[in-house]
């Protein structure tokens, strides 16, 4: 599904990623945990096609397609979902037009004729209760004065609707309660499936208790530096990341 | 940021649509503007000498006033009033009885347009059971549903029209609102103004359409100088709307209308208009000198006037729709989408003026400037003495799109009585790149997202504007932004 090799990329002058290895196969699920700075929302930010960022060197397939050559907008088409860590608000646009043009444009992209609107309302609607989103939200704008919590179901349930086959979560439990925190895991979870690969991106290993997935990568200093099973998480938790930074033999910088 | 500059370029570099100019056998006066021109207008409209007497009032009054150039946040040469063609009008119309008799010319260039004159014709499927006058030039070729509104005792008909059948109702109303002492322009119109929609909607009397009055200005160095009055009686309702367009050419036209409302008491006038004259290409040559006067007067008390703009064309747009409140209880609104990209120049806003008692009035005007362009809001809330418990709310927004363009606010407020509730907000924004890349990690592209973003921003404008007519604006919305992400 996924295959990241020796990714190398920044902003500015300044390299983020140093060399970043990663293969996620279909129906996967892996984490990627690291302390602040190691890069993580960089990895994200490429992957979706953020112009600010340059990648210098390495290759990323997509599905077998040369993810890096295509536009932010032709990769959400292809599949490719990130649910944002600070999601943007569109005052006046309302979520269901939001996503209505959103399906519209995949849809075209893909070849496949334009969703009936009742067709359309149903799967909205199916879709509200699987993330358990009010109907209210779903008819306000687009984020517009939502709450943090709100913020980060919306983006799940914009994943819902859109039913990508990669989603990348950046840190979308950053911000939420305990009580939030379990309606996004639920959501992430009923979302599952064989030929949908999640890659999901926290500081704490506290998502992973809902979210369980197959894989821990251990991110520092732009790559990955430790990978495991379930249990590196936990392991992670105990220790801290200094633990890793001793085992690297790095200086721990202020 | 690179890429979306190109793609901004791309879609602001779109053309404009209705540019094409239509072979139409045309019966011109001569360039220039004296008292024999002002007489010629007249006696082509073969005008009662009431009218005549009161153009001749008005032209040399209009010789003793300067042109204003400077109050406005507006640029551009002074005009030469001599070299422009005061009276253009397609040839053979007089006799017309069916609409055989139309030049096919000017059928197809209406239909082009998208304006059917036949009743029965729905052209883009946009139109759908809307009255039209359509005027060229410095003619009204056509009105439509005439007969059907007859019935309702509702008068549509063109200017020059209603000066010969219902001459005692033009001399009560017309002038009454925008009196040609008003301004320069309103002076020059009221002088040689050639025709345009009168509308009368008697007592009680709810319009069963949409009216709308089509401007288009065909011949080459024309300036177009309409008129348009709407009465609407006791208890009367009515929904205006208005549409224009012209061909793109080198040089500057002038387009110098004025709008008179009078709302008696209960009644309701709501004013749209979709303004889209040629704003002259991406370098500033060309395009259309829009400069308006459109006034509203609520006479009686709990009578209503609403403004819906939408200002898209133009190469400077200098208009204020506004109105006064004279009948207690009674309401006026101002709701405005101004565009300018390129280097298109918009002074536009409202003056509300409180005379009766409990009169409330909303502004909320949304500016959106691209390309090199300009574009101020100026607005006036005057509060007069007496005026008790008058409100007034005020919200002006203005988007910016790139680095090389300007947004102003000029808000005026007098409040003269201390019962008055007047309030203003104003932001100033700009779409930002986080919300294009939002939009793109979705799989919309840019141009889409512009459309998106902008069309939401103006939401509550377009929200007023009646359905067939919000389809087109937020089309031209697009259109008018394409490539200017920043």
């Amino acid at each position: 599904m996924l295959s990241i090799k020796n990714l190398k990329a920044g902003i500015a002058d300044k390299e983020i990623l140093k060399g970043f290895n990663l293969e996620v196969k279909a129906g996967e699920v892996h984490a990627i945990m690291g302390p602040n700075g190691s890069g993580k929302s960089t990895l994200a930010s490429v992957l979706a096609g953020r112009e600010d960022y340059a990648v210098t060197e390495g290759a990323v397939q997509f599905n077998g397609k040369d993810l890096l050559d295509l536009s932010p907008e032709d990769r959400a088409r292809e599949g490719l979902f990130l649910a944002f860590q600070y999601p943007v608000e569109i005052p006046g646009v309302s979520n269901i037009n939001f996503l209505k043009t959103a399906i519209a444009e995949i849809r075209k992209y893909r070849g496949l004729p334009p969703m009936e609107a009742k067709d359309f309302l149903k799967l909205v609607k199916e879709k509200q209760a699987l993330v358990e989103l009010q109907v209210t939200l779903a008819n306000r704008s687009v984020n517009e004065g939502f709450s943090g919590g709100e913020k980060k179901r919306n983006e799940i349930f914009q994943m819902a609707v859109l039913e990508p086959c990669l989603a990348i979560l950046d840190e979308t439990d950053s911000g939420l309660d305990i009580d939030a925190l379990r309606i996004v895991a639920n959501g992430v979870n009923k979302l599952r499936s064989e030929n949908r690969s999640f890659v999901v991106i926290t500081h704490y290993q506290r998502l992973l208790e809902y979210i369980v997935p197959d894989f821990v990568h251990v991110m520092y200093d732009g790559k990955i530096v430790k990978s495991g099973p379930k249990e590196l998480a936990l392991e992670l938790e105990a220790k801290g990341y200094d633990w890793i930074k001793k085992e690297l033999g790095d200086v721990i910088e202020a | 940021m690179a890429k979306e500059n190109e793609i901004l370029e791309e879609i602001t570099g779109s053309e404009y649509k209705y540019g094409f100019s239509s072979d139409i056998e045309t019966e011109t006066a001569p360039k220039g503007l004296n008292e024999d021109i002002v007489r010629f207008i007249s006696k082509k409209k073969n005008e009662p000498d009431w009218m005549l007497e009161s153009r001749l009032k008005a032209y040399r009054y209009w010789l003793t006033l300067e042109e204003p150039r400077h109050w406005a946040h507006i640029e551009y040469p002074a005009i030469d009033f001599q070299d422009i063609i005061y009276y253009a009008a397609p040839k053979k119309i007089k006799e017309l009885t069916s609409l055989d008799e139309v030049d096919p010319e000017l059928l197809r260039t209406f239909e082009k347009l998208g304006i059917s004159l036949e009743e029965q014709k729905r052209l883009s499927g946009v139109q759908s059971n809307i009255a039209v006058d359509a005027v060229i030039d410095s003619v009204s070729v056509k009105t439509t549903f005439k007969e059907t509104l007859a019935e309702k005792g509702i008068i549509f008909c063109s200017f020059s029209e209603a000066v010969q059948e219902h001459p005692e109702l033009i001399k009560k109303f017309m002038g009454s609102v925008v009196p040609y002492t008003d301004n320069y322009y309103a002076a020059l119109n009221a002088a040689v103004f050639s025709d345009g929609s009168f509308c009368y909607i008697p007592k009680g009397v709810r319009c069963p359409m949409e009216l709308s009055t089509y401007f288009r200005i065909n011949t080459l160095g024309t300036g177009q100088f309409e008129r348009t009055l709407l009465v609407a009686d006791e208890g009367s309702y009515v929904s205006y709307l208005e549409g224009c367009t012209a061909p793109m050419r080198d040089e500057n036209q002038l387009h110098a209308a004025v709008v008179e409302i009078i709302a008696h008491k209960n009644a309701e006038v709501k004013y749209s208009t979709v303004q889209n004259w040629y704003p002259g290409n991406k370098e500033g040559k060309g395009g259309i000198y829009n400069f308006v006067t459109k006034r509203g007067i609520c006479l009686g008390d709990n009578s209503k006037i609403s403004w819906t703009q939408v200002e898209t064309g133009s190469a400077i747009t200098w208009k204020y729709p506004s109105v006064i409140l004279k009948g207690n209880h009674s309401i006026g609104e101002f709701y405005s989408v101004a565009v300018t990209n390129n280097r298109q120049q918009a002074d536009t806003g409202t003056k509300m003026t409180h005379l009766g008692k409990n009169t409330r009035s909303t502004i909320v005007s949304k500016g959106i400037s691209a390309g090199f362009s300009n574009n101020s809001y100026r607005g006036l809330v005057r509060i007069a003495k007496g005026a008790s418990n008058a409100r007034n709310h005020s919200q002006c927004d203005s988007l910016l799109m790139g680095d090389k363009c300007g947004a102003h606010t000029f808000p005026y407020i007098e409040i003269k009585d201390k019962s008055a509730i007047v309030e203003h907000e104003a932001t100033t924004s700009k779409i930002s790149e986080d919300q294009v890349f939002y939009c793109k990690q979705r799989g919309i592209d840019a141009e889409k997202a512009v459309a998106l973003i902008v069309n939401g921003y103006c939401k509550e404008v377009l929200n007023q504007l009646p359905m067939e007519f919000a389809v087109e604006a937020q089309k031209l919305l697009a259109v008018s932004l394409e490539g200017s992400v920043g």
